[in-house]
């Protein structure tokens, strides 16, 4: 089966091939049976690579160990959601993952568009066959998935246990329909640029739900990331400003900007340079995201050395920067605005001030996650940036942009008038600065910037408020409706608008969270011994006894754990039990490591201790001391080294498990000290809730409204009676 | 004020804005950010600077200590080592023979690892056997 | 390399060179929109968002957002723009 699996991923490379040619030949000469050609060669790829994909996911799921992606990501004992998700736990089923999609993708567009977009549309399937190509190739010659190894393993290696949580499983799928969905407009402005069409606004019609979807995509993974970091990793926070975090976080910044600007160009078609640049940007920043990570580029600050996909990932981010480029150069006449700006006080300025604080916000992260290149390639000396560097620019920034997240729902379009603004911003301003002062009052003024982001997050719920509240009472007044319904329908008319307005206030929650979370935690590393306790905030955690268990499944040992029970007390009340661990698993290298100690020398993982609540999560991990455990470890190294051979098989596994119990059961007798990490940190769950409202806004403002053709009939005939009356 | 005088004010105010704005930021990245270095460039560290090591943890060198960990990190491709002592949470990957990045400054003869800055790269997708996996 | 695989994977070609070539060898190629029906409906979508505004202008104006002198311009003009939509897309359909 793998070599079914390779041959398709090769003919989807000739597929794509072909297809390129056979797009541009018809648009080209005007032959509309090789565009179409073209296009089925997108849907061919699709069935290829869902076939190819299949083949790795039964060999997975089968525990095909002759498959060495299979032998080195996965293992028997792995739980069967594991299984499946572990395909893409490697570099190279990562691609095939990512091509998947694309191919999926690029089929429903190209399906949705087969009878429109005559011009455009060829040279957009050229481009993401192009994609297609170039991630196929990589499949067939460089990183393969279905390579077999000679000498079958009895048992693969497991699934890294860090990487054993749901968020982390489908944080790569999110993350890759995000990027891949992107290519979507960004293949389509190519072609727009090409086939003289961006004037007229059809590209970015038929490809604004891609850009949406992919936007909603990519910021659930961010965040899956970000949760993931929180409740399993033992360091307690959820961003660092990592490359791979800010790798992700570009494009889903420049997209940001660009589901904006483009209600501009709908509106007054203005901004078409700035469209057109800003989906380029991001469709390549995509792919810079996708292939960051995994070209050694930056974790390795040596260039190019860690992995074989350095170069041609450069190579082809240089050609699509240089194309993007001269395409907007070369077609700059037809990107002339209709309009102007009529003035600053109206929703298109805010749009545009939106839009330049995003991507200043954008260059501040590039340029700090890149900063060690340019160093190097100014200097010769390698630099590089904390996250303190970070937040002194995006913190500043993302505060403008909450705060203009609320004026914009608020502002009229064209030209709002001083005295209207006054009106309409009265309330909101004083709710927001009244919730400032209040909370100055407690206490909140020691740190300005997250008192700052406070007002604004109000200044955003209030202001949202006030138009949802505005809305029902029109909709109300025009039919009689119970509050409750005329919401639904106001809703349900305005999806974009309303659902919009949900996002805005998802995102003031989040950042609040942020805000305090980062601003007024408490945290601290101590070391305790059994029944000494230490203080975090308005918290005591006490360090009651310790835990010790084997997990086993299946019959086989699957780690071993070491760990705590903490108490929680607020002013002397008991709050709640924590039970931190750290799990050590088996290493699978035989060599060199004794038959005892081996089952410590593998992975650790941490088990987060947390409470969450709407005020405020506890949150504790710990490192168990066992160092006093090494003496029996060792011991037990020549014991059953000294042994080996001598017992069968069963005994000695009889005996081992018989040793091992006995050391679990030494550190619990021992009552042994240990290092905790505590954290006490308000508002943390709001960040969580925050993403789940922009989700919903998101879903509501992309889906089709219902009952559009016949509010568009009704309308024509109402505009054309009105527009009678009006000449008459 | 004739329209088009005010967009080009409008735009000469934002493109000052801009550049002022990346002024800060060259300006701040070259003070604020660390030297990064292998263990064999940090012979010339100087004392009370930070520097971002990157390296391999040298084999049998890790120690556990009462706020931390010790251990030594070597260059990828070479044997010189320098000692870095580290205070905090230790993240979960960290072993001996992985590779780490760690924000160090150097104290006496070794070096302190500044809290939380410990990273240590996955291994499961970005190893040099790459190669070793085509056929 | 197996016999089952080398049919299956000739089955394969046989079944995307079908499927890709089809629209070569006389089979059914999509009706694409022609230019002029572009033309239409690129208008018809640019009416749909000058009527999208008229609505969202009147509700701006009834939520309070608007004054009723403001509204009144803004309609007019939105409406002047409406027109001349209509005007061009009577022209393309001819």
């Amino acid at each position: 089966m793998a070599t079914v699996g390779r041959a398709l991923l090769i003919l989807a490379l000739a597929v794509a091939l072909y297809g390129i040619a056979a797009s541009i030949y018809g648009a080209v000469r005007g032959r509309d049976e090789w565009v179409a050609s073209g296009r089925r060669s997108i849907y061919a790829i699709a069935a290829l690579v869902t076939g190819s994909f299949a083949i790795l996911e039964v060999a997975f799921l089968r525990s095909d160990f002759q498959f060495a992606t299979v032998a080195s990501h996965s293992s028997t004992t792995t739980p069967t959601f594991y299984k499946a998700a572990a395909a893409w736990s490697s570099q190279e089923g990562s691609l095939l993952l990512w091509l998947w999609l694309l191919s999926l993708w690029a089929s429903l567009v190209l399906f949705a568009t087969r009878r429109q977009l005559r011009r455009v549309a060829p040279y957009a399937t050229a481009v993401l066959l192009g994609f297609a190509a170039f991630f196929a190739a990589l499949l067939v010659f460089l990183e393969t998935p279905f390579a077999l190894l000679a000498a079958v393993p009895a048992e693969g290696a497991g699934l890294n246990p860090l990487l054993r949580h749901p968020s982390m499983m489908i944080h790569p799928p999110m993350l890759y329909s995000g990027y891949t969905l992107f290519t979507i407009p960004f293949a389509f402005a190519v072609g727009a640029l090409i086939a003289r069409q961006v004037g007229a606004a059809d590209w970015i019609r038929a490809t604004r739900r891609f850009a949406l979807g992919a936007w909603l995509f990519l910021g659930i993974g961010i965040l899956l990331g970000a949760r993931w970091s929180y409740a399993e990793l033992g360091w307690g926070g959820y961003w660092a400003w990592d490359p791979v975090e800010n790798a992700s976080l570009l494009p889903w910044l420049t997209g940001t900007a660009f589901i904006h600007s483009i209600m501009i160009q709908e509106k007054r078609g203005m901004l078409k340079i700035w469209n057109v640049s800003l989906v380029l940007a991001t469709g390549t920043l995509a792919i810079l995201g996708t292939f960051l990570v995994r070209s050694g580029i930056l974790d390795s600050i040596h260039a190019f050395g860690a992995s074989t996909l350095g170069v041609p990932f450069v190579i082809l981010i240089a050609v699509l920067i240089a194309a993007s480029i001269g395409l907007v150069v070369w077609r700059r006449a037809e990107l002339r605005s209709e309009n102007r700006l009529d003035s600053l006080l109206s929703r298109e300025a805010i749009f545009l001030l939106n839009n330049l604080v995003l991507v200043a916000m954008a260059f501040v992260v590039f340029w700090g996650t890149f900063w060690p290149l340019i160093a190097e390639a100014l200097t010769g000396t390698r630099r590089a940036l904390g996250p303190p560097w970070f937040d002194t620019y995006t913190v500043p920034l993302a505060i403008v942009l909450v705060l203009l997240s609320g004026v914009g729902p608020v502002i009229a379009w064209r030209k709002a008038t001083v005295s209207n603004a006054r009106r309409n911003f009265m309330l909101p301003v004083l709710a927001a600065l009244a919730l400032g002062a209040v909370l100055a009052a407690f206490g909140a003024a020691s740190r300005p910037l997250a008192l700052a982001m406070f007002v604004c997050g109000a200044f955003v719920v209030a202001s949202v408020g006030q138009e949802f509240w505005r809305g029902v009472g029109v909709r109300r007044a025009m039919t009689g409706e119970k509050p409750l319904r005329a919401l639904r329908s106001l809703v349900a008319r305005n999806r974009r608008r309303y659902g919009g307005y949900l996002v805005h206030v998802g995102m003031a929650l989040l950042f609040v969270g942020v805000a305090a979370s980062t601003a007024f935690n408490d945290a601290r590393d101590v070391r305790l011994a059994p029944g000494q306790s230490v203080r975090a905030g308005d918290y005591e955690f006490t360090y009651e006894r310790a835990t010790s268990r084997i997990s086993t499944r299946d019959g086989g040992l699957q780690k071993i754990s070491f760990g705590a029970v903490v108490d929680v007390r607020r002013d002397g009340r008991h709050v709640t039990t924590l039970r931190p661990e750290r799990g050590y698993y088996p290493s699978r290298d035989l060599s060199g490591l004794g038959p005892v100690g081996r089952f410590f020398e593998g992975e650790a993982t941490s088990e987060v201790g947390l409470k969450a609540g709407l005020r405020r999560d506890i949150w504790t991990a710990m490192t168990p001391d066992i160092r006093r455990l090494l003496p029996t470890i060792e011991e037990g190294d020549r014991v059953f080294s000294a042994a080996a051979g001598k017992l069968s098989p069963q005994l000695e596994g009889q005996a081992l498990g018989v040793a091992l119990d006995g050391i679990v059961k030494k550190y619990l007798a021992d009552r042994p000290e240990a290092t905790f990490r505590v954290i006490t940190s308000p508002l943390v769950t709001w960040i969580w809730i925050g993403a789940i409202v922009v989700f919903l806004g998101g879903l509501i403002a992309l889906w089709p409204g219902p009952d559009a053709a016949r509010r568009r009939v009704a309308a024509r005939y109402a505009a054309r009676v009105a527009e009678d009356l009006g000449r008459a | 004020m004739p329209p088009a005088r005010k967009r080009k004010i409008r735009l000469v105010v934002s493109l000052s804005a801009a550049v002022v704005l990346a002024c800060a930021l060259v300006f701040t990245s070259v003070s604020a950010s660390s030297e990064a270095v292998t263990p064999s460039e940090l012979a010339g560290a100087k004392a009370g600077a930070s520097y971002q090591l990157t390296g391999k943890v040298v084999d049998s060198s890790v120690r556990t200590t009462n706020g931390g960990v010790d251990f030594r990190v070597r260059d990828r491709n070479g044997t010189s080592s320098v000692p870095v002592e580290y205070k905090g949470a230790i993240p979960d990957p960290f072993k001996e023979g992985r590779e780490v990045i760690v924000t160090v400054r150097k104290e006496g003869a070794t070096y302190v690892g500044e809290r939380d800055s410990l990273v240590t790269k996955c291994p499961s997708k970005f190893t040099e056997d790459a190669t070793q996996r085509n056929s | 390399m197996d016999i089952v695989a080398l049919l299956v994977i000739l089955a394969v070609l046989g079944a995307v060179v079908t499927l890709v070539s089809a629209p070569l060898r006389g089979g059914a190629v999509e009706q694409v929109r022609s230019e002029s029906a572009d033309q239409v409906a690129e208008l018809e979508a640019a009416k749909e968002a000058k009527y999208r505004e008229i609505r969202d202008a009147e509700l701006d104006w009834r939520g309070g957002k608007l004054s009723e002198e403001d509204h009144r311009v803004l309609d007019r003009q939105l409406r002047a723009e409406a027109v001349e939509i209509l005007k061009a897309l009577d022209d393309a359909r001819g």
